[in-house]
């Protein structure tokens, strides 16, 4: 195939089939210098984004939501176009018809609907609760079919933070495919996909398929619709930089009217830009400014995008996040580095914009990037606290050269996977459900396999972890069962029309499970082996607390004692995931991500062998509980690089702060200093880190007085937040936090 | 054979180049005011650690160390356990690992020269440059850390000399131009660093049931720092 606005282009497989991969490998060129090429915010730029943030500063003073349509239901064409500044924007396009208005989707769930408007002082309109009584919802679906005890597992909060009652999110369609291909091209390959059904036999699965392409068809048809209403015509191939940047944005403003999804995130999309930038700087077309003016007012429609989310969904994910995560660099199967100017140009928004936790910035390190862009990250990180590392290293060997991130670490190949997002167990109540026999203290309730509650004058670690194991086997079985329940349901009443139509027909499929409490649970066993544990039961005679005496070794010291402890485990939980067979046959994979998660798990659990009192908070993701490092940073990250990736193949959640001061005594020793930590971090295969260098009084300061920090970002599990949009429970946990400081 | 180790810090960045392993070594000859670390004052307690059994936690961390990172046995002072980190330091060189030593340099002994041998930097804190101050606050001759920088001179080790600034004892400018001279007339000298004084360390004292003897002093202020950094250029 031969297209005019391909000229220029060099020739490939992608001309020929759908492959945005091949189309870059033969195209991008990578940049090894440093950040001296980068323009700062044009007067335009600044004006907008002046604009931006007074609208931001409204929506704070309205409580968190600006304004809410409560009488249309969200769709790719169901609101008349809306501008920031309509004369002024260089993209164009919004999720509803006025800035920061959010719309509504019941199709997840109307009673996440409904409430959601509710605790904004809305009324979710009439008509749409009358017209969705003859509509059944992904959440309605799933409480038909889920048994008495998965809704008591979720009842306990044992299964906390399932998809069943809103989008299920972390699904990354191709949003590049709609700029390189124009949509006509992408509908007549659906076509030929759907018409390749009928030589086959039809049963569930090609039946299920065969009407999932006439969806896809259709939502892609809605597409060109939704950008003909701004006035573009997106049939065919972006001609250009500015039309390649508007054409992959109208594909994921489609994705985000459709679908409140938890996690909406975009991929992998600034080198696929930068060849479209260099094309046109070549020709004279465009400068540097203009360049960066692009990538700026991209940027800013994404930090525009908004759901309408309940309280409720706070407590668990605070700060009102989307995960719009980019992930920007990483290395190429030949070896060349996947590096661009745009790569730059991307990060430097943080500058040209101020800093922002969305989008969510991810950084796939390598040992092997260019010095210069390992730098400017380091120096990014120090200055903004808004980006996140992931280890190109470990994770390319699985997913290649073109996999992106979804919500904070959950790698997949772009257009080829998908994921079924599954939330988190929690693991530390399960342990204390094992040793109570089946009762959880916390919510009084009877669940699991029921035998005696464990009587011991002190607990032994080989009869803990031989009763744990038969609680882990029970509850794996009931987790893969329960998450098959939502995604069946999900896809029958709340199918990702848009997302599945930028993703091959033929698509891989993932199931993500996760833990909470990982440091809870180590450490617990740690004191069980090494300290003395002595239950203490209450008048009913069940576990409520321990006596623990002694010294053990605590995850977060580097010591193999008990760090190859929380290895295990997660070994353990995947091994019995992987025995129950999954919905669509997505394969097992296993996060160990909290989001904010861990102060509302925490909330839920009663005191832990490990000295934890009842209702405090577990430490984020994979992190060692707070304060109890005692060998310093390095000492933690290397416990944390211990757990295997093989294990855990839907990411390692670590989150490390350090004061500037303990990074290095200058500027400059801080960026190398840090870019030695990555290197030596990720040289250990470990997969995630969050960096915030910054002062703990900082953070003080701004829960006592938010007026001073509106744009206070900080890194938290995976994802960046505003400090101010986090609860001041969520800001206390936060600050509780150990941050290494020099000595 | 076993040393008396009071903690580690895997993440030093502010002791010596690049990120270093710090040993903390307990046990000190010494009783400054400034001391940040009293904990580490008295000897024969603390961990008991075989110089391979450090050496081998020192090696999990030879990823970060990049091209200049390495070990820093500080303390204590750590020329009161010399052969023991003679030891510590011959096996991390033999691993590729950078050694660097901070001391106060107030002892010299055969175990001292012998160590010596194995540093590939040293900071040397000088901590007044007068020998009546150093007499007072530190209890001994300022002659002892000048011949050291001597036998660091002769063995030409790349040395950092340094000095903790506490206002009205030694932030007077001809403090300053004293040091700027010892680090002039020895070749050895990299660098010279002047360590603002803080009290952050007041609650360790405290802990200890014991005064802070130079609570009474000020810190320096920022605008201090940068004068009398400038001077020592």
């Amino acid at each position: 195939m031969k297209h005019e606005n391909w000229s220029g282009f060099a020739a490939g497989a992608w001309q020929n089939e759908i492959n945005v991969r091949d189309f870059i490998q033969k195209n991008y060129k990578p940049y090894e210098g440093d950040d001296s090429f980068l323009a700062g915010a044009t007067k335009r730029t600044s004006a907008l984004m002046n604009k931006l943030q007074g609208l931001f500063a409204l929506e704070r003073q309205y409580g968190g939501v600006l304004d809410i349509d409560t009488a249309t239901v969200s769709s790719l064409t169901a609101y008349s176009p809306g501008y920031l500044d309509k004369e002024n924007e260089l993209i164009v396009g919004l999720q509803t018809n006025r800035p920061l208005k959010r719309g509504v989707c019941p199709f997840g769930g109307m009673r996440m609907a409904k409430s959601a408007c509710e605790a904004y002082g809305y009324e979710l309109s009439r008509k749409i609760q009358d017209e969705f009584k003859y509509r059944t919802t992904h959440n309605d679906g799933v409480f038909r079919a889920y048994t008495d005890e998965m809704r008591a597992a979720r009842k306990c909060h044992v299964i906390t933070g399932l998809p069943d009652a809103y989008g299920r999110g972390r699904i990354i369609g191709d949003y590049r495919r709609v700029a390189l291909y124009g949509v006509d091209m992408l509908i007549e390959e659906k076509k030929k996909d759907k018409a390749a059904l009928q030589d086959g036999a039809f049963y569930t699965e090609t039946i299920r398929l065969d009407e999932e392409l006439f969806q896809q068809i259709s939502f892609l048809g809605k597409l060109k619709e939704m950008a003909a209403m701004y006035g573009f015509d997106i049939s065919e191939p972006a001609k250009n930089a500015k039309e390649a940047i508007q054409w992959t944005y109208f594909g994921y403003l489609a994705a985000i009217k459709e679908q409140n999804g938890a996690a909406m995130s975009l991929g992998r999309v600034s080198t696929f830009f930068d060849i479209y930038f260099e094309r046109d700087i070549a020709q004279g077309l465009l400068t540097e400014e203009g360049a960066q003016e692009l990538m700026d007012d991209f940027v800013m429609k994404l930090r525009m995008a908004r759901h309408l989310r309940t309280p409720e969904y706070n407590e668990l994910f605070g700060g009102d996040p989307m995960w719009i995560t980019e992930a920007v660099g990483g290395m190429g199967e030949d070896g060349r580095t996947l590096v661009t100017k745009t790569s730059f140009r991307v990060l430097n928004t943080l500058y040209t914009l101020g800093s922002s936790p969305e989008p969510n910035l991810t950084v796939l390190w390598s040992t092997s990037l260019p010095e210069q862009f390992k730098k400017f990250c380091a120096k990014v990180s120090k200055d903004t606290d808004s980006i996140q590392y992931e280890n190109d290293d470990v994770m390319r060997p699985e997913y290649g050269d073109d996999y992106a991130i979804a919500c904070c670490v959950s790698a997949m190949k772009v257009g080829k996977q998908m994921q079924f997002f599954g939330a988190r167990c929690n693991l530390a109540k399960l342990l204390l459900i094992a040793l109570n026999g089946g009762y959880d203290t916390t919510s009084g309730m009877h669940i699991g396999p029921q035998m005696p509650v464990m009587d011991v004058e002190k607990l032994d670690y080989d009869e803990v972890l031989s009763r744990f194991e038969i609680y882990n086997a029970w509850l794996m079985r009931l987790y893969v069962n329960t998450m098959n329940v939502i995604h069946y349901m999900h896809d029958k009443y709340c199918y990702e029309k848009i997302q599945m139509a930028l993703h091959d027909t033929k698509v891989e499929r993932l199931m993500a499970f996760g833990i909470a409490g990982l440091s809870v649970v180590a450490d617990s066993f740690s004191a069980i082996k090494y300290a003395s544990v002595v239950p203490v039961k209450n008048d009913d005679g069940y576990i409520v607390d321990f006596e623990t005496t002694g010294d053990f070794p605590k995850y977060g010291n580097d010591d193999d004692r008990v760090d190859l402890i929380a290895k295990d485990m997660t070994h353990r939980v995947i091994t019995e995931l992987r025995k129950t067979p999954t919905y669509r046959q997505a394969i097992h994979t296993l996060s160990v991500l909290t989001i904010t998660s861990n102060v509302m798990y925490g909330k839920n659990t009663g005191a832990t062998p490990d000295g934890r009192r009842a209702s405090a908070p577990f430490a984020p993701g994979a992190n060692p509980m707070h304060n109890r490092e005692e060998n310093g940073a390095l000492a933690s990250l290397n416990s944390v690089a211990k757990l295997s990736y093989d294990d855990c193949r839907d990411g390692i959640s670590n989150t490390f702060s350090i004061t500037p001061e303990a990074l290095g005594k200058s500027d400059d020793e801080r960026i190398t200093n840090l870019v030695t930590i990555l290197d030596g971090y990720f040289a250990k295969k470990a997969h995630h880190i969050n960096v915030n260098v910054l002062n703990r009084e900082t953070l003080m300061d701004a829960y006592e007085n938010p007026e001073k920090y509106p744009n206070l970002t900080i890194r938290v599990s995976g994802y960046a937040v505003n400090f101010n949009k986090l609860s001041r429970e969520q800001q206390r946990e936060v600050i509780s936090r150990t941050f290494h400081e020099a000595i | 054979m076993k040393g008396f180790i009071h903690s580690f810090q895997s993440l030093g960045a502010t002791d010596g180049p690049g990120i270093r392993f710090v040993v903390f070594m307990q046990g000190c000859n010494l009783r400054c005011g400034c001391c940040h670390n009293p904990d580490t004052w008295e000897c024969g307690v603390g961990s008991e650690f075989t110089p391979e059994e450090i050496a081998e936690k020192v090696e999990r961390y030879k990823t970060y160390f990049g091209k200049d990172g390495g070990i820093t046995v500080s303390g204590g002072e750590p020329l009161l356990q010399a052969g023991f980190v003679y030891e510590l330091f011959r096996l991390c060189r033999k691993m590729g690992i950078n050694t660097c030593l901070d001391t106060s340099g107030s002892i010299i002994n055969d175990d001292v020269l012998r160590l010596l041998s194995e540093c590939d930097r040293v900071l040397l804190d000088i901590k007044y440059t007068d020998e009546e101050s150093y007499k007072r606050y530190v209890g001994c001759s300022l002659s002892k850390p000048l011949e050291f920088l001597e036998l660091l001179q002769q063995r030409n080790i790349p040395t950092w000399l340094r000095q903790v600034t506490i206002p009205a004892l030694n932030d007077d400018e001809e403090n300053i131009r004293r040091l700027r001279d010892i680090a002039k007339a020895h070749s050895c000298v990299e660098k010279v660093e002047l360590l603002p004084f803080r009290k952050i360390c007041k609650s360790k004292y405290d802990n200890m049931g014991i005064e802070f003897p130079f609570e009474k002093y000020d810190v320096p202020s920022q605008s201090v720092m940068k004068r009398l950094n400038e001077i020592i250029k």
